[in-house]
């Protein structure tokens, strides 16, 4: 995997705000196929790495290259937008450019939101929404997924539901996938390299190794690695929750 | 009821400028924009003041003025450490304040009109004024209907709109660009003070009835025309000047709108 040029990278990229330094340093890359997950507590500069990755941002520092042949479904943290737009799901699947009814029905069926199509985006549910825009992001066939924590505002039983969902397309279509979350215990168990970060790159690695390692312990808290792990190893979604609510208790960004 | 030359060119004004300032309205909305709106029309005066005193011309000083107001703006907003709406408030009112000092200064025949630059002069319409709003309205729409999905797209979501390819700033400027032409021309309609007002009141009623952005705007756009045609024959009605009666046209039918929806719901 490492001979193969990758889809999108940064190197030592770092951007500044205000005299500060909210990300230096930061090298990462998502090759074809592979599957990242970001993680990092709250202000940790998640959200601006990924604007850096996309183009919407220029870094003050270091680089970003995109490979000619990436396209990039980007899926945004929760849209909130003013009431006052009248929007159904079939006018936000064409959002930036016209699409075919047919190819939207298509797109919605695969994320099982096919019978919203003629609903109001403000009707639908935090899991809806999410699934909405997630088929839209599909609907650009791309080959890099870029998800800004896709489970925000879903509830719990809904957060796993979708988490598989994502997995199950990830196989299906062979793309690769950069993925922010705060979710450590349900990402890891399907992600190739968890990356990190507290403005800049902490630790980087498979999630064993990750989980193993000094800083993510230090900004996580023991108790998040053991749930890690132990979410790694097992999948009974009850005994998770207890797990997770307990490493929330420490600061860590649970689920709960 | 025969109806004078002056009052058809009246009618066809209206309609004109609430046909293209209904659509742009919508997206001033979207965007929370409506005081942005506001703070350009109250520059107006400061346009008319310059436009005068330079020897431009009324609608060039204007439109530059509110196009200069949109930029200052911009450029306050990325040095000053002071909220928008607060900006919005500094700007506009010292635009207005200026406008009136620089018309004072200028000792200009123009002091008199003041108040037909307040609350325009509809019935005074030329037939060369109608060929500005209907030759301009009909090049703001082509433009409007041209960036629309984008300007949509940038309204719901900036960084998603832009990673998909569509040149935000670029829109967002044009727009800008729209909105200065239409207080420039709506100007002699109703006025600078109540020009706004023409842009945001039949898009406020026309929420209620739609479910997606265009038909929100196509709709607006046919409320917009109402109230033009309704406020100006209830001016001929009851004596009252033309402008401002246009506006309580539109909130008259803004407040019949608020019902549409649950009346629909209790008998259909």
């Amino acid at each position: 995997m490492a001979s193969r040029n990758p889809l999108i990278e940064a190197r030592a990229a770092g951007v500044r705000r205000g005299g500060r330094w909210i990300l230096h340093d930061v090298d990462i890359e998502v090759a074809a196929e592979e599957v990242v997950t970001l993680i990092g507590p709250n202000g940790a500069g998640k959200t601006t790495l990924v604007r850096v990755l996309l183009g919407l941002l220029k870094p003050d520092a270091g680089s970003v290259r995109r490979d000619e042949a990436a396209s990039i479904g980007y899926v945004p943290q929760r849209v909130h937008f003013d009431p006052t737009l009248p929007l159904t799901v079939e006018r936000l699947m064409s959002l930036t450019d016209r699409r075919p009814v047919e190819a939207i029905a298509e797109a919605l069926e695969e994320t099982a939101v096919g019978h919203l199509i003629t609903a109001r985006v403000s009707d639908l549910s935090g899991g809806e929404f999410q699934r909405v825009l997630l088929a839209r992001a599909l609907m650009r066939l791309p080959n890099l997924l870029i998800l800004d924590e896709p489970v925000q505002g879903v509830d719990y039983t809904g957060e796993t539901e979708l988490y598989e969902l994502i997995g199950g397309i990830v196989e299906r279509r062979g793309c690769g996938v950069l993925m922010v979350s705060h979710d450590l215990h349900i990402v890891m168990a399907s992600t190739d390299r968890v990356v990190c970060l507290n403005r800049h790159v902490c630790c980087t690695g498979a999630p064993e190794e990750v989980v193993a390692h000094d800083e993510f312990r230090r900004l996580f808290g023991p108790n998040a690695a053991a749930a890690a792990v132990y979410q790694h190893t097992h999948d009974h979604v009850h005994d998770l929750a207890g797990e997770v609510a307990r490493a929330g208790e420490r600061g860590a960004d649970g689920a709960g | 009821m025969v109806l004078d030359d002056f009052f058809v060119r009246a009618l066809l004004a209206a309609a004109g400028v609430a046909c293209i300032a209904a659509p742009v309205g919508c997206v001033l909305l979207w965007r929370r924009m409506a005081y942005f709106g506001d703070t350009m029309a109250h520059s107006a005066l400061l346009g008319v003041a310059l436009g005068a005193v330079l020897g431009l011309g009324l609608g060039v000083g204007v439109f530059g003025v509110a196009i200069a107001v949109a930029l200052l703006l911009i450029v306050l907003e990325r040095t000053a450490h002071l909220a928008t709406d607060s900006l919005l408030g500094v700007l506009s009112h010292t635009t207005l304040a200026l406008g009136l000092v620089v018309l004072a200064l200028s000792a200009s025949g123009f002091r008199h009109d003041l108040i037909g630059f307040l609350f325009g002069d509809v019935l005074a319409v030329t037939a060369w004024d109608l060929a500005v709003i209907w030759g301009g309205g009909a090049v703001g729409l082509v433009v409007l209907a041209t960036i629309w999905r984008g300007l949509v797209a940038a309204t719901l979501h900036a960084d998603l709109a832009q990673a998909e390819g569509i040149p935000v700033l670029r829109l967002q400027m044009l727009y800008v660009v729209l909105m200065a032409a239409i207080v420039a021309v709506g100007m002699k309609v109703v006025g600078v003070l109540l020009i706004v007002a023409l842009a945001i009141i039949p898009a406020a009623a026309a929420r209620a009835l739609s479910r997606t952005p265009e038909q929100m705007a196509i709709v607006a756009s046919m409320i917009g025309i109402a109230c033009g045609v309704l406020g100006l024959f209830g001016s001929l009605w009851l004596d009252t000047p033309s402008g401002p009666s246009i506006v309580v046209a539109a909130m008259v039918i803004f407040f019949a709108s608020l019902v549409v929806r649950p009346l629909a719901r209790a008998f259909g």
